[in-house]
Order: C-alpha cells, then structure tokens, then sequence
C-alpha cells in the first residue's frame, strides 16, 4: 500500500512541476483562457476531459490543481509543524500553569469541527495561498501540540534528560539537544495524515467559495461552479477535478499508513 | 476511592470544564470576528454609503462601545440565548437557528445511523478471517470512503440516480408541490402524526440520497474503529482462555470478543459527530438541504456577522456536549477505566 502511496505522490508531483512548463510551452492551453472555446463543450480531441461554464479547458485546469494543491497543503502543514512542535514541547517541559492553560487552549481547539474551524478562518482571512495556508494551518496544530506535549512530559522524566541537567544543561539546551530527536519522530506519520486531510479541507473551502483567489485554478471552487451544471446533466466538468482530490487524498492517505508501519516496525527492531 | 466516588469525580471534573470549554470557543469567535480584516458595516452598507448612514448602523450593532463592552454585551447575551440579530433582516439568529437546525438534525441523525450500521457491518465482516480478502477490502473501504470529497461524490451520485436516472429528486427538502406539515420542523415525524402520506413519501424521497451519501461516506470510521480494536481484543489472554476451553470460533467473537470492542467504538461515535458535521456542511450545500450548514455558508457569502457568529458558537457548543456526553457514558459502562 505505502508503495502505491508514493507512486501517486510521485506523478502528483510531477504533474505539478512539469504542467505550467507545457503550459508556457504552448502545448497545452492556458488554464484561464477560454473564451475563444465553445462552453460546456463534452470531452473531444480537441479538449480532452471538456470545457466548462466559461469555456476553459477542464484538463488543464485539473492538472494545474496539482500543484495549487500541493503548494497551500504543505506551506499549511509546515507551518503546522513550525508552530505545534515547539509549543508542545515548552508545555510539556514546562509543565504547571502554562501547560495547563495551553492544553485546554488546544484541546478546544481540537474539539471543533476541522471544517468549520477553517471555514471560519479562511472568512476572515480573506482569499489567497498564504491566507489559505494559514487558515488550514490552525486547524492542525493541536495535534502536533497534544502529540509532542505529552512525549515531552514522558522523556523529561528519564534518567538522561536528568544527568544534563546536573551538569549544569540550561532548558533550551536540554530541549533542542536531547528532547527534540526523540519526539521528532511521531511527526512523520502525522504530516502525511494531515496533508491528505489538507487537500479535503482545501477542496471543502474552495467549494463553499472561500480560500483562494478565483483566477487561480483549484479543484474545489471548480467543483461549486460545476455544481450549478449538474440538474442538466453535465458531468464532465463535475467528474474531473473531484477524482484528482480523491486520488491524491488517497495516495496520501497509503503513504501515510505506510510510514505509520514503517516507524512503528522500526521501534521494534531498535528495542 | 471506590469506583462509584471515581466515577463521580471524573464526571465533576468533565462537567465543569464543558462550560469552560464553550466560553473559550465564544469568546475565541468574538475575538476573531472583531480582530477581522474588513468592517461589518462596509460589509453591509458597501464603502460608499453616506457617514451618518454608516454611524447609525454601527451604533445600532453596538460597534462604536469599546471591545470590552462589546465583549461582555456578548456573553450576557449567550446566557440569555440572546445570539444577536441578522444584519440581513433584523431577524433574531437565535429564531434562524431555531428554524434550520431540526433539518440539520433529521439529516445527521439518520446519517449517522446509516454510518453505523454499515460500517459495523463492513468491519464485521472481515473479522472471520484477518488479514484475508475481505479484511483487506473493509481496511480499503476505510481509507476509500474518508478519501471521497463528500461534496463530488454528492455531485455524482445527483448526476447518476436525479438526472440520469430520474430515480429522486436532485435537491431540497421537500416537493415544491405540497405544503409542508407544520409542527415541529422534522418533516418526516410531523408527517407521521399528522397521518399524511403524501407529505411522508416527498420528504422520505428527498431525505434518500443525502442521507445515504453522507451516511456511507461516515461508514468508513466505524469500520475502521471496529476492525482495529477487534483485533486487539482477538489478541487478549480472555480470549485466548474462552478459545481453550473449546468455545467455537463464532462463539468467541460475538459473546466474548464484540462486547468489548464495541465500546471504544462509541468514543469514535462521539467523534464522529464532529466529522459529520463537516460533512453536512458540504452535503447540505450540494443538496440545497434547507439546515443550519446551508444558512451558515449564506451568512458567509452575505457577511453577516451575527449570524456567523451565532451558528459557529450553537454547533461548536453542540459538539462539545456531544463529546462530554459520550465521555460520561463510556465511563459508566465500562468498569475497567479508572481515573
């Protein structure tokens, strides 16, 4: 499964990198351009997945969703990371008040709905990548918050963490040398999770008309336009851009339990 | 201490910081509403309208008192139920939530139990033999269906069974045709008392493909929540020891084994809900289903405020007794947790 996971990645990848080169290139039309194109046009050869409401080509446009999506989930999920981690492990270490307060902060946090959480931040936020980012990057960071603070509470305990301490080893040093290695490593599994996760969110954004600019061509917000086709039975602009997200979602989802295995089976090996 | 003082205890404790909990959600949705980029009144008048327009309003909504008083204006408020008004209509949003949300609850509670249900099944299913074929698909179909954008699969399922087929309607709640039974806002229960059959058949038919796609789209987490914790539980010296003494396979499973994983399976219930109500968000846009998500996403594209507001505070506090709920009931159940 891990492996089927990263083959998809990897063609997501690639499709992402190489999309606006055939696009500049010329051998694939530009993403925002259709009003030379008949509108809802079916699949043809000239355009193979259709044209949709404004006559713009639905195979470029889902191919270049690639990227948008990848780009905002993992700006979203390494801001996650950048923010949860630390905060996690000074709660952790800390202990006391600080902890406390920062726990039911997160643990709140995490209780809202992870939709609804960043309907309501990408409202504020208002549209655009970073804005995007942002607004999903929230939503996660309880969870590396929770995972991280309670390894950290675990380790300090140990015996090592105490000789550095009695050799005089200040809190930070004690933090980014000793506690950091150890509890890096429940990170992996939850990023992957998180960036599948990311992508439904992101499309579930882009598809109540919030998230990114509308120039710029992303799944979700080409799902709401596609929604208004559907009672006339036009499939193809509805068919395409969904199964990207799904396949992606999915391919993130196999990578992710496979690195789940692979940490897991590795713990077992060192002990 | 005794497990009946325990058990007291870890109640006390989960019950006091449930109000906690939602202070922080309302004050944390005042705070963001208010720090928001963009003003309420240009949302409403537009940046053109006269001053004095534009300071009337703002007095109305109370935005020219300092944050403070805004602030505890607020959450005096909530305690009265008081959600403010819709910057729309003038409509109290206590009276809007009123009104939708017996839609959102009909939606997500036959969701839900069309969830468990299949889900069980599915994971059931697999158990007889782990790690066989039909274990293999129900781990599949449990990363298949949280996969899925609830929102695409809406779109095909209308696309195959409204407009392909012609089966069901695509969306609403109800036929526009008939007038719908009055009473308590669940359509298919005010129907049923008021013995009216064609006004039962129209909303059970609008109900259908809602329901079930958000409803199989759920499925998945039960179906994994099951087949993980039977399988721990198959791996216990209990049942070790029920398998010496001769017990058939069948026997094992279902007295001994399900008992005991089926009850962590109603932790990932409560949790669920708050993946279902993500869920029906979506689903009640696809499906123009007259409940609380749709008013939401209206307020959002409106920038109404209140109503904003009003809707996030009800669902987040919702989910919040939910989770509490389910804490207090598992706790009770199962004498081997201890605190």
């Amino acid at each position: 499964m891990a492996r089927w996971g990263m083959v998809i990645v990897a063609i997501y990848v690639l499709v992402a990198l190489t999309t606006p080169l055939l696009v500049k290139l010329g051998l694939l039309p530009e993403a925002n351009v259709g009003l030379d194109n008949p509108i809802f046009a079916a699949p043809s050869w000239e355009h193979w997945c259709g044209t949709d409401r404004l006559g713009r080509d639905v195979c470029v446009r889902t191919l270049e969703g690639s990227g948008v999506a990848l780009q905002v989930v993992l700006l979203a999920v390494a801001l996650a990371v950048l923010v949860g981690v630390p905060l996690g492990m000074v709660s952790g270490y800390l202990g006391g008040a600080v902890d406390r307060i920062l726990v039911l902060l997160m643990d709140t946090l995490y209780t809202l709905p992870v939709l609804l959480l960043s309907v309501v931040l990408a409202f504020l936020l208002g549209r655009g990548i970073p804005n995007a980012a942002a607004a999903l990057c929230v939503v996660y960071v309880p969870q590396y918050f929770r995972v991280v603070r309670n390894q950290t509470a675990q380790v300090k305990a140990e015996l090592f963490v105490e000789a550095a301490r009695s050799i005089g080893a200040g809190p930070l040093w004690i933090l980014r040398k000793y506690l950091l290695r150890n509890v890096i490593t429940s990170v992996p599994v939850l990023l992957t999770l998180n960036a599948a996760d990311a992508v439904l969110v992101l499309g579930g954004l882009g598809f109540l008309g919030l998230g990114l600019p509308e120039t710029v061509p992303e799944w979700g917000s080409d799902l709401n336009l596609a929604l208004a086709a559907v009672p006339t039975g036009i499939w193809w602009t509805a068919l395409y851009p969904g199964l990207a997200m799904f396949v992606l979602v999915l391919g993130l989802s196999f990578l992710g339990e496979g690195v789940e295995a692979w940490v897991s089976g590795g713990g077992e090996v060192a002990n | 201490m005794g497990r009946g003082r325990e058990l007291l205890r870890y109640s006390a404790i989960r019950l006091a910081l449930a109000p906690l909990m939602l202070w922080l959600i309302a004050s944390l949705v005042f705070l963001l509403l208010r720090v928001a980029p963009g003003d309420p009144v240009d949302a409403v008048l537009g940046s053109r309208a006269p001053a004095a327009a534009r300071a009337a309003l703002r007095s109305k909504l109370g935005l020219d008192q300092p944050l403070w008083h805004q602030y505890l204006d607020f959450i005096r408020g909530l305690g009265h139920g008081d959600l403010g008004e819709a910057l729309i209509n003038q409509e109290p949003v206590s009276s809007i939530i009123a009104r939708d949300l017996p839609a959102s609850l009909e939606l997500g509670l036959t969701a839900l139990l069309l969830a468990a249900v299949v889900g069980l099944a599915v994971g059931f299913s697999g158990i007889a033999r782990p790690e066989g074929k039909l274990d293999f698909a129900g781990r599949l179909y449990g990363i298949g269906t949280y996969a899925l954008p609830p929102f695409w699969v809406a779109m095909l399922v209308q696309l195959l069974f409204a407009v392909m087929l012609g089966w069901l309607p695509v969306g609403g709640r109800f036929p526009p045709s008939l007038l719908p039974p009055q009473g308590s806002g669940f359509l298919i229960a005010d129907s049923l008392f008021s013995g009216n059959w064609a006004s039962l058949q129209g909303a059970i038919r609008h109900l259908v493909l809602p329901a079930s796609t958000l409803g199989l789209l759920l499925s998945g987490i039960f179906t994994n929540a099951l087949r993980l914790n039977l399988q721990r539980t198959l791996r216990s010296d209990y049942v070790e020891a029920a398998r010496s003494r001769g017990l058939s396979e069948t026997q094992v499973i279902v007295r001994h084994a399900l008992p005991n994983a089926l009850l962590p399976v109603l932790t990932i219930a409560g949790i669920t809900v708050a993946s279902l109500i993500g869920g029906a968000l979506l689903i009640e846009v696809t499906f123009s289903w007259p409940g609380i998500a749709l008013r939401l996403q209206e307020a959002i594209s409106q920038r109404d405020y209140p109503v904003v507001q009003g809707i996030v505070v009800v669902i987040a506090a919702l989910v919040v007794l939910v989770s509490v709920a389910v804490d207090l009931l598992v706790a009770a159940l199962d004498p081997r947790i201890r605190y």
